[in-house]
């Protein structure tokens, strides 16, 4: 049998020397009992809310038994339940009018896993959605600003018998349009970024390492910068130093062949 | 009567304006849109408990817990890469709702439609503009995204599938752009896609047959226009949604962002 801790015990009989002797003078003075509820009663009510319900009572009542009506439900149910029940035991103690117990204790870690140290936290409101709220607000701004100041392409009507020169895919794929200069068409369009996507998908599966120090993972961090830079290098030959023909050309010699 | 009279006007101004946020704040209405304990029906004045209750009685409580670790609100550390990459998701629907109003995906149809939007459409340039770089802008926050959990090593357990959930992102996010980028019908959507596709049509085996079904026929044409708008307006958005939705809740399931380094 588990050892209810002590200070657990000293709370319940404190709760229950409070709850009798609110159960005795609640039954012979009315006005205590009103005093009672609204001075330190529900603290998670505020004041102006009470207040207005109260007057909507008053108002619904007629004035005339305002007081009465302001009287707390606990006076009410102490009197009414004192007849039936034996004194002493507490009805309505709780904040919302429940009866608790202590039935048992659980010892921590016996059905929960609780964790050793408790983590550093802070609320989410203000602190975290501040930060969005200002972050969604400043790339909004962006946005706007750059699309009042630059235009999206509209070149003219597609026609399928006037291929332009150099005919570029889109910048993201610029990096494949490289690479089909160097090999067959399948490794280039599907071998190599479905290998690429595949090895993404596998990263975690692979790289065992528990570790999230960048001193302990200096190889994961090697392969994947050398992936990605893998990507980024061959988009910006694409991008800016392939012209007509897509032959090499230098932008700084021979302008720009670069659509967003 | 002669009671309300009573007061210089400035307190009776007072009364009338307190009587009437009691009425709205009290009316059935009211209380049937704000949870009990929302801070619209009982006000909020700054408490732990108040602070709680802005997140835990509103849909925020979807996405964000009541608390999250320190570290997660440094800018520093997630340079807020992914709620950008999903505001720019949300930026690129309503832009691209506004879109669908002046557009219709036919070959005569297609390209006269955007330039009317340009010329003679209030905000039409404007909202049209928003749409393109919001995309293009898009793409590039979402694989930096992925390239700072990468460096964070926070894809490894418990989050390793989550990582799997946001690489099928970027490849959505990618294919979203994709066939949005024919949509204008200019010389510059048609060659970038005929580009596109063509390399698309050396997947082994199949090949032929992937290439078909993406164009709807044997060349680039109007039956090609209509599909990539379906799938630009309606399928991919539909399925990113989805993925999206799992996404964010794993983030939370996972036990919020990763640790500090």
């Amino acid at each position: 049998m588990t050892e209810i801790p002590e200070h657990l015990l000293k709370r319940a009989q404190a709760a229950r020397d409070k709850a009798a002797s609110q159960a005795a003078p609640a039954e012979s003075a009315a006005p205590a009992a009103e005093a009672a509820p609204a001075g330190g009663g529900d603290s998670r009510i505020p004041a102006h809310l009470l207040e207005r319900s109260r007057a909507a009572k008053s108002k619904r009542d007629g004035g005339a038994e305002a007081p009465a009506a302001a009287a707390a439900p606990a006076a009410a149910a102490a009197a009414g339940g004192g007849a039936v029940a034996a004194p002493g035991i507490p009805l309505a103690a709780g904040p919302g009018g429940h009866t608790q117990r202590l039935l048992t204790v659980v010892k921590s870690g016996s059905i929960q896993d609780v964790k050793s140290k408790p983590q550093d936290k802070v609320h989410t409101w203000p602190h975290l959605l501040i930060i969005e709220f200002v972050a969604a607000l400043f790339i909004l701004a962006f946005t706007t600003i750059f699309s009042v100041f630059v235009n999206a392409p509209l070149l003219e009507l597609a026609d399928v018998n006037k291929t332009p020169n150099p005919s570029k895919a889109p910048w993201y794929f610029l990096g494949l349009q490289e690479l089909l200069t160097m090999f067959h068409p399948m490794v280039a369009g599907v071998t190599i970024p479905g290998m690429g996507i595949f090895l993404l998908i596998l990263a975690p599966y692979v790289d065992k390492n528990p570790s999230n120090k960048p001193e302990d993972r200096k190889f994961a961090i090697s392969l994947m910068t050398v992936h990605l830079m893998f990507w980024a290098v061959l988009v910006m030959i694409g991008s800016f130093f392939r012209g007509p023909g897509f032959n090499f050309v230098l932008p700084w010699r021979d302008g720009l062949f670069f659509e967003l | 009567m002669a009671k309300t009279m009573q007061g210089s006007p400035a307190q009776r101004a007072q009364e009338a304006l307190t009587n009437l946020n009691n009425n709205v704040q009290g009316s059935q209405a009211w209380s049937s849109i704000f949870r009990p304990g929302s801070i619209f029906r009982k006000g909020y004045s700054d408490s732990p408990r108040n602070r709680s209750y802005v997140i835990m009685n509103s849909v925020l409580y979807h996405l964000h817990p009541v608390k999250v670790k320190r570290h997660a609100v440094k800018v520093s550390y997630t340079l807020c890469l992914g709620g950008l990459s999903f505001f720019l998701f949300i930026l690129l629907t309503v832009t691209g709702i506004f879109l669908m109003f002046f557009y219709r995906p036919t070959a005569v149809n297609a390209w006269t439609d955007i330039y009317t939007l340009q010329t003679s459409v209030t905000f039409g340039l404007l909202v049209r503009n928003m749409h393109r770089w919001g995309a293009h802008l898009m793409v590039l926050s979402v694989f930096l995204h992925m390239a700072r959990v990468f460096y964070h090593g926070a894809y490894k357990p418990p989050r390793e599938f989550n990582w799997v959930i946001g690489v099928i992102l970027l490849v959505l996010t990618l294919l979203l752009s994709f066939t949005g980028y024919l949509l204008p019908w200019d010389q510059l959507a048609l060659w970038a896609v005929t580009v596109g596709t063509n390399m698309m049509g050396y997947t082994p085996v199949l090949g032929g047959q992937v290439r078909y079904v993406l164009l709807g026929g044997a060349e680039i044409g109007t039956d090609t226009l209509l599909r990539w708008y379906v799938l630009h307006v309606l399928f991919f958005p539909f399925i990113i949604v989805i993925f999206m939705a799992i996404h964010f809740w794993r983030v939370r399931k996972d036990g919020g962002i990763s640790g500090p380094l």
